[in-house]
């Protein structure tokens, strides 16, 4: 393999590349509060570099970056097939500045794993010039909901030490918006098209997160890219705990959202503030805990808004707008309502 | 110095892998390769082996793990059959295509359905297009010099591509023999030590990097071609095959001079082929059940011989071409079979004799297909048949079944 053109960061002649992804020197723990986003892009650098070809406004690069904030040093990245996989090394290019694998669609968990364990071994017998080497899993919904999920589950159930981030952009983009088990309920997809008689996908999003806390690995959190700080804290934790982390993020795609690509991070703000998607962490000590503005939410239900707020700006929810599917609409609140009232039960830090 | 034990051919596997400095296996159950990886537990259990092993959820993951873990710079092994390898055959072609060292055992054995858990070789035939070199072996003590041969093969500067060794279902792999083998350091010393990862040179960082997941040296596994470079890749991919063929002959000379056994040159193993007016093709354990009938013809003066292919990915074509352009007829031996088309071998012996001027006669022979037994009496059936053939100087049947009732 020859790769000709890569811009001139982030590997210098003979300066060890990992080297850039930690706050050095010898940073480690959490990032300090008082850090502004600003800070940390000028501190660190991201694992993908400019020049990809995701879509303007797609979220997924900002996952990665933001992960990649947060990463602890050399890391090897693992991608399934999907969008972020194909748009970021088209040959000869690459935008990844790790080193990093795509092996198939729906088995990043288990090459991940084999990863892992080639690195136990080589440092078992003194062939790994690091002290640890991280692995890091980026997967969209469908290589983690439908097909990768076995694998996901094989590789949760061994406890092998890998990062999984879900980037969940609700649909099979890359093959061209069709649905998949993490699309919610009357989402319009290509294969769950809005017709006359059915509105939309019929059944509900598949709760992933709490099937990985079921599991019972050592961390569990849901994130999104518009709460970066809470992001990135989460994506250390993960790194830090001994055995598998998963990070189910959701992330926002303008052409199956059908949105305007100038306020991805505003829909996936919207996600947040009508508890359509809540921030929260798992633990096996902690149990669930609400985070960032989810928590924020809870201590103040007045500031939770109307799930049309989410709804409105999106063209794949069109049809629930519409006055004959008002009745939709509520049904989709309610179902909103359960989850969040749940949520509220499960966290241990939750006003009671 | 070398030590007898009476091992089964999976047992023998085992043993061949636990000598290797394995780094990573990853497999997962199926008759009758379990004991492969049952053995091989043992031994991880015992902490006789460095290695990290792996019990995936499926084929499909064991093949997945050994792609990340070959990427990553381990040397790794995994073993499977039949419906596992089925399952598995879609990353089979990526570990190929991203060149990865990793070897396999298939104990080959029929594919569904009907289910049958029974020995021929419709597994093996499933994967020959998988861009893997794909050796057969006939008896168990071969079965072992050849795992450790594979690795050596596969990690060959020259070749790196992963490698099957392919051993019968039940007939060796379930079978006491007693093998010779070396001791560890024998066994080591011949791979070199640990699995070096081979390096190549990147335009961007101008110089040669070690071809892996390196920190140090980031390098992009698995990118997306589209139709300006995936051909390229591809030929450059069928280009290494070619170099194997000579690796593996080298390889089958270092093991001679190490143990004072040798199969063939390595690629194919022939028994009285050069003045013979028919040859008969075979793999497998079925190729020593014909090598002694075919000795008996010989003892009573009828030239017979035997040609046997032990590497059958890449396929030896100018070998067999030369060994078998004298021959009046030639019995190709298929255990599997492509329905609607002949058996993949005697394909590639068709195509391997097209360009002569004169060809011999030939005929596919299907036998042995669910386990079913090979006896000397149907192979000297097959050998009166073709002698008849010769006699009439034609070949009314193209494909004939051995031992199939009516
Ligand atoms: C076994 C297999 N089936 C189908 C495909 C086709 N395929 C490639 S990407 C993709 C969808 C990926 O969707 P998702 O995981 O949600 O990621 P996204 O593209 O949305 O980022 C599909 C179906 C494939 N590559 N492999
Ligand atoms: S289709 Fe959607 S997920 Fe894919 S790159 Fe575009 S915005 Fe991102």
């Amino acid at each position: 393999m020859v790769v000709k053109t890569l811009p001139e960061f982030p590997v210098k002649k003979g300066e060890p590349a990992y080297k850039i992804w930690i706050f050095e020197p010898g940073w480690k723990g959490e990032i300090p509060l008082n850090f502004n986003l600003r800070q940390v892009a000028e501190q660190k650098r991201s694992a993908l570099l400019p020049g990809h070809r995701l879509c303007a406004g797609c979220a997924a690069p900002i996952v990665v970056k933001l992960a990649s904030f947060a990463f602890r040093g050399p890391t090897i990245v693992v991608n399934a097939t999907g969008c972020l996989e194909v748009a970021t090394t088209v040959f000869p290019y690459t935008s990844w500045a790790v080193p990093w694998i795509h092996n198939a669609f729906e088995n990043a968990a288990s090459t991940a794993a084999g990863v892992e364990s080639a690195i136990k071994a080589l440092k078992k017998t003194g062939r790994l010039p690091y002290e640890h080497v991280d692995v890091v899993v980026f997967a969209g919904d469908g290589g983690t909901f439908d097909i990768g999920f076995q694998a996901l589950s094989g590789m949760a159930e061994r406890g092998h030490d890998v990062l999984y981030i879900l980037y969940d952009n609700e649909a099979y983009m890359n093959t061209g918006i069709q649905r998949s088990g993490g699309t919610p309920k009357y989402a319009a997809t290509t294969t769950s098209p809005a017709g006359e008689v059915i509105p939309g996908k019929p059944e509900s999003k598949k709760p992933i997160a709490d099937i990985m806390v079921a599991h019972r690995i050592p961390y569990v959190a849901t994130a999104t890219p518009a709460h970066w700080m809470d992001f990135m804290k989460k994506v250390r934790k993960g790194l830090e705990v001994n055995g598998p982390g998963f990070i189910h993020s959701l992330s926002s795609c303008d052409r199956g959202w059908r949105h305007d690509n100038a306020i991805s991070i505003e829909v996936l703000r919207r996600a947040v503030d009508t508890c359509y998607f809540p921030l929260w962490e798992w633990t096996p000590e902690t149990g669930y805990m609400l985070t960032d503005r989810s928590l924020v939410i809870a201590r103040n239900p007045s500031l939770k808004q109307p799930i049309e707020r989410f709804v409105e700006v999106q063209g794949r929810f069109r049809h629930l707008m519409k006055p004959e599917n008002k009745e939709k609409l509520k049904e989709l609140q309610e179902y909103v309502d359960k989850v969040w009232e749940d949520l509220l039960k499960r966290a241990s830090n939750a006003p009671k | 110095m070398q030590e007898i034990l009476n091992v089964n051919g999976d047992e023998a596997v085992a043993y061949a892998v636990k000598q290797s400095l394995v780094d990573v296996v990853s497999a997962y159950p199926i008759t009758p390769q379990t004991i492969i990886v049952e053995k091989f537990s043992e031994f991880v259990a015992d902490g006789l082996v460095h290695t990290e092993f792996v019990p995936v959820e499926s084929e499909h993951s064991a093949m997945s793990a050994c792609v990340g873990a070959a990427a990553a710079g381990a040397r790794t092994f995994t073993a499977t059959s039949s419906q596992g390898l089925a399952l598995m055959v879609e990353i089979v072609y990526i570990a190929s295509a991203l060149r990865l060292p990793i070897v396999m055992a298939v104990a080959n054995r029929a594919l569904s359905a009907p289910i049958n858990i029974h020995n021929d070789h419709s597994d093996a035939y499933l994967m020959r297009d998988a861009g893997w070199v794909q050796l057969f072996t006939e008896n168990v003590q071969e079965t072992y010099d050849t795992t450790i041969q594979a690795f050596k093969i596969a990690e060959d500067e020259r070749v790196l591509l992963p490698v099957a060794v392919n051993l019968d279902g039940f007939f060796l792999s379930h079978t006491l023999e007693n093998i010779r083998v070396l001791p560890d350091d024998a066994v080591t010393e011949f791979l070199g030590g640990y699995r070096k990862v081979a390096k190549l040179r990147v335009d961007y960082y101008d110089e040669q990097v070690p071809h892996m997941l390196n920190p140090a040296r980031p390098l992009t596994f698995g990118s997306l071609d589209l139709y300006d470079y995936y051909f390229e890749h591809k030929v450059q991919q069928i280009e290494a095959m070619k170099n194997v063929p000579a690796v593996v002959r080298e390889v089958n000379e270092k093991w001679f001079a190490l143990t004072g056994r040798k199969y063939g040159d390595g690629v194919i193993d022939a028994y009285g082929v050069e003045d013979a007016e028919i040859v008969i093709v075979a793999m497998g354990s079925g190729a020593g059940t014909v090598r002694s009938v075919v000795k008996k013809y010989r003892e009573k003066g009828e030239k017979l011989g035997l040609l046997r292919i032990r590497m059958f990915r890449p396929f030896p074509y100018e070998e067999v071409k030369g060994l078998l352009k004298d021959a009046k007829a030639v019995a190709v031996m298929d255990k599997g079979i492509g329905p609607g088309s002949f058996g993949a071998l005697y394909q590639d012996v068709v195509s391997s004799l097209y360009d002569l001027g004169s060809h011999p006669l030939t005929v596919d022979y299907v036998y042995g297909l669910g386990g079913r037994d090979l006896t000397p009496e149907l192979v000297a059936k097959m050998i009166e048949q073709v002698k008849e053939d010769v006699k009439t100087g034609q070949v009314k049947e193209k494909i004939r079944y051995l031992g199939v009732r009516g």
